[in-house]
């Protein structure tokens, strides 16, 4: 822990304002998802708690506005706020396990593609090629449209998050993979592997103990700017009404109810998630920026 | 000599494909492209003694290195291993042991994520050669003061070290599965003066001591003269001159062997004059017809342009040359 | 008078763990026509006085004392325009990758015609003539045809060869040159090295010459400076420092090198490492591996003084002092 406080990263850490505030917020939103549960005023999905009387109820310093929902509540009488931490999370959730998945995926291929290289890594590369050709968000719509097409509605709803998970991670993976094969071949010629190579360790094991540890810099900071983008495409999913099912809104679901009284004044339903939306991939993606000047040795 | 050499290469080559791919070789109409980075060496190397190999960037040394240990795969001819075929004796753990290699960068060639005694330990780890976690440890300790180094040193990184330090660590890595063969590829090329004295002072002390035989490759005569028991100079992947160490400093008998040492800039400054071979080293991928010096060789004739020489022996040497084989070369 | 003059040039680098002293106390001259050899272990600070001298300090290295003067004329503290034009018009740089230098999109005649145009005064058409001219003078075969190739038409000794007929070009005073022949082979470094000594002789081109090659200085230069842990350690005629070195570093660093006319059974070795510039010690930087060191060495830096034929900074020496 001491050794972490005395590293350059953490040195080019407390330099940069920017990075600490981005820090400070991503930290706040994800412990207010987490946490949820305990923090949130109010179980939205509880819905014993929800009082019609109480709905279309604007933010709190506003004229017509109730102490108890401090941002409002929306057409069913349920707290925005508790509706924005509870839509944080499964957001959250979708992202990281997005990231992980195509994390795990990505540096698979892109360790054997690299390190094996010949015919395996021509089909691999040639594989992530084509993907690569499609939008992301194309792929994932695909996915979701083809499970959703073969399976029962009832049974879809419940394996419905793993879709989104599953559509959005192997949608990404053929960035991990490109950047962890580049730094494989990188990797794979310096002379430590060789010296492994000369005393007959297997493949396997090189690739394990030698190349990966000394891949995963740059793998860290594509995870990092691609939760950003992963919980952007959660959000995109379900503002189509393709991705996570109603019984737990996400911030993208929470933005679509809205949007349709935005027109009829009820401006809040909708704004609140957006922003909260906006900050958490914004403070995201600038941590990532920063992780990237911050181990990229030429810039430093 | 009757006892079994420790390795014996057996007109060894090696290529390498360097076409473009496929596609493009297609829409430029080109063949195939191979590059012969070795084509056809023989050596042996007695037990205990040192070969070096010289030569230019580009001459397949490094190649011959690699080949030596198996970490490439002959295109043609055939190595022995202490008698036994070097691809069996890979397959084999035991016989594995026996082989190391000792490369030349010291910042690429310790990884830079483990502690100094897990390096100097993966050997012993990887063949099994101690189970116990706290000897391990102790063999560590013994290794890295054979090197100069203080146990103490184990829980560092590489990067705690300066270059030689590494070497240090390189050699004692190298050593910890006792082996007998050590492939030592331009160990002194990326160090300091200084500290290059040090590391060939530690190779020689080592190889006394442990009775090592060295396959060393170098492209510095003088590193070469000190270390050497017989030498061979490499040119375009093949060995143009191989001959006892001070007979080739002595009488070097090949046209390019003289070139290099007019080469090598004079520290005693005596004044002499010195007459630069000319031209370049042409590329392997298409190397000059005939003897592939012939373009640079102030003694070439029609013959040379024509005919590849062969090794033959020339006194105490082996030479490949069309000049010292006719008598021209007495210069 | 001397056509470049360094003066107790101290050279800092900024760092989060406090301020690292790269160079310290460098003092030097070279007259017009000479060759300094440069020499030292990597580390020690030879190529940053290169780097100095021709305004490209890598930042966050900044020249914290000291003065440069090129004929007189304090050039340290130029601004970066006009020391671009002092690059080039009068001191002419060479690196050890020709790479760097060279643009890869441009053809290297229109290089040397731009650099001769923006410096001399002469039409473009007189610049090509001219460089066709140094192109076979730095020994560049059928250079009228060559001249309109790109840099990576060319194998790394012809264009190392390149690169010195693009620092010569414009006729500069002064030449520094950082380790040219090092990325080369033996044969062609031969090449390269009597080209540049015919060349600085004909031209009357000063040269500072970087490298760690003692064989390289020993031909080439008329004086040497050896350089340890950012510091002049000896500085005199190449011949006194080969034969007859005073400083104790430079006889270990002579020493050191493997002989080629002679087997030893054990080479002079100077044992330890150069020191970080993190951790330099007191005194002499030079007397934890010192096998003359005695107790004044532990305590008191040493200056440059006079050590017979040349200058050594060493305690040593001292009694000739004032």
């Amino acid at each position: 822990m001491k050794a972490f406080f005395d590293s350059d990263l953490w040195w080019s850490f407390t330099r940069s304002p920017v990075t600490v505030i981005s820090a400070i917020v991503a930290f706040i939103c994800i412990a207010g998802a987490v946490l949820a549960p305990v923090l949130a005023p109010h179980n939205p999905f509880d819905l014993a708690s929800l009082q019609l009387m109480d709905a279309f109820k604007p933010p709190a310093w506003s004229s017509e506005g109730d102490a108890t929902y401090p941002l409002g509540t929306d057409d069913q009488g349920r707290d925005m706020l508790s509706a924005i931490m509870y839509g944080a999370r499964v957001s959250l959730l979708v992202g990281f396990a997005a990231v992980i998945f195509s994390t795990l995926v990505g540096v698979t291929v892109g360790l054997l593609a690299g390190y094996l290289g010949g015919k395996v890594d021509a089909l691999l590369m040639r594989i992530a090629d084509i993907q690569l050709t499609f939008p992301s968000i194309l792929v994932a719509l695909l996915i979701d449209g083809v499970v959703r097409a073969v399976l029962p509605r009832e049974t879809h709803s419940e394996v419905a998050l793993f879709v989104v998970i599953f559509a959005i991670g192997i949608s990404n993976w053929p960035q991990f993979a490109r950047t962890v094969r580049g730094s494989t071949l990188v990797e794979r010629n310096k002379e430590y592997v060789q010296a492994a190579r000369v005393i007959g360790l297997s493949p396997l094991r090189i690739m394990r103990s030698h190349v990966l540890p000394n891949v995963m810099s740059p793998v860290l900071v594509i995870a990092t700017l691609n939760l950003g983008f992963a919980i952007l495409a959660e959000a995109t999913l379900s503002f189509l009404g393709v991705g996570v099912p109603p019984t737990q809104p996400s911030l993208g679901t929470l933005i679509r109810i809205g949007n349709d009284f935005l027109f009829s004044g009820e401006w809040w339903i909708t704004i609140f998630p957006g922003v909260a939306l906006i900050v958490m991939v914004l403070s995201v993606n600038l941590l990532g920026d920063w992780l990237r000047d911050a181990l990229n040795p030429r810039l430093r | 000599m009757t006892a079994t050499p420790m390795i014996a290469a057996d007109d060894v080559a090696r290529y390498f494909d360097v076409s473009k791919p496929l596609i493009q070789r297609i829409v430029a109409r080109e063949g195939k492209r191979t590059l012969r980075a070795v084509d056809g060496i023989s050596f042996e190397i007695p037990k205990g003694t040192t070969l070096s190999l010289v030569g230019e960037s580009g001459c397949g040394k490094s190649t011959v290195a690699r080949l030596m240990v198996g970490l490439y795969p002959t295109t043609r001819g055939r190595v022995m291993f202490d008698g036994q075929d070097l691809s069996q004796a890979r397959a084999d753990s035991k016989q594995r042991s026996r082989m190391q290699m000792i490369f030349q960068d010291p910042y690429a060639s310790l990884n830079p994520r483990w502690r100094v005694v897990d390096i100097v330990a993966e050997p012993i780890r990887a063949f099994g050669l101690i189970e116990d976690k706290q000897a391990i440890l102790t063999r560590v300790g013994e290794l890295l003061t054979q090197v100069g180094l203080s146990p103490l040193d184990g829980q560092k990184y590489p990067h705690e070290f300066s270059g030689g330090q590494r070497q240090r660590i390189s050699i004692a890595r190298a050593l910890s599965s006792s082996p007998e063969f050590l492939v030592c590829d331009e160990p002194t090329s990326a160090l300091d003066v200084s500290v290059q004295a040090q590391i060939l002072n530690l190779m020689k002390e080592l190889q006394s001591r442990l009775g090592l035989t060295y396959l060393f490759i170098s492209h510095n005569l003088a590193v070469v003269r000190q270390v050497s028991d017989r030498i061979g100079v490499m040119y375009l992947g093949k060995l143009v001159e191989l001959s006892p160490a001070e007979s080739l400093f002595q009488k070097p008998r090949h046209p390019y062997t003289r070139a290099l040492m007019e080469a090598i800039p004079d520290l005693e400054m005596t004044g002499r004059q010195r007459i630069p071979v000319g031209g370049e080293v042409p590329s392997p991928i298409s190397p000059p017809s005939g003897c592939t010096f012939h373009p640079r060789c102030p003694l070439a004739n029609a013959r040379c342009k024509a005919e590849v020489p062969v090794m033959k022996p020339a006194g105490d040497a082996m030479v490949a040359c069309h000049a010292v084989e006719e008598g021209r070369a007495t210069a | 008078m001397s056509l470049l003059q360094v003066k107790n040039l101290r050279v800092e680098f900024p760092t989060r763990r406090g301020t690292l002293v790269a160079l310290d106390d460098v003092s030097f001259d070279i007259a017009p026509g000479e060759v300094l050899g440069v020499v030292g272990e990597s580390g020690a600070g030879k190529s940053m006085t290169g780097a100095a001298i021709i305004g490209l300090l890598e930042p966050p290295g900044r020249i914290a004392k000291g003065e440069i003067l090129l004929e007189g004329r304090r050039i340290d503290n130029l601004p970066y325009e006009q020391m671009r034009r002092i690059r080039g018009r009068e001191i002419g740089a060479i690196f050890q990758d020709p790479l760097t230098t060279l643009n890869p999109l441009y053809t290297i005649g229109r290089q040397l015609v731009e650099t001769m145009t923006t410096h001399l005064p002469i039409t473009p058409a007189e610049a090509r003539e001219k460089a066709i001219g140094w192109l076979e003078l730095v020994g560049i075969p059928a250079a009228r045809e060559r001249i309109d190739s790109y840099p990576h038409e060319f194998s790394g000794g012809m264009r190392q060869r390149v690169v010195i007929a693009l620092a010569l070009c414009a006729e500069p005073k002064l030449i520094v040159a950082d380790e040219p022949t090092t990325a080369l082979d033996v044969s062609i470094q031969a090449q390269v090295i009597a080209m540049l000594k015919t060349l600085a002789r004909e031209k009357g081109t000063a040269m500072m010459l970087v490298t760690h090659d003692m064989g390289v200085i020993a031909e080439t230069a008329d004086r040497v400076a050896v350089m340890y842990a950012g510091r002049i350690a000896e500085i005199g005629p190449v011949r006194e420092v080969v034969r007859q070195a005073r400083h104790p570093y430079s006889q270990g660093l002579m020493g050191s090198i493997p002989p080629l006319d002679r087997r030893v059974e054990r080479l002079q070795q100077i044992d330890g490492a150069m020191p970080r510039l993190t951790a330099i010690p007191k005194g002499c930087a030079y007397n934890p591996r010192c096998p003359k060191v005695f107790s004044r060495c532990a305590v008191e830096r040493p200056e440059l003084m006079d050590a017979g034929t040349t200058r050594a900074a060493c305690w040593l020496y001292a009694e000739g002092q004032s």
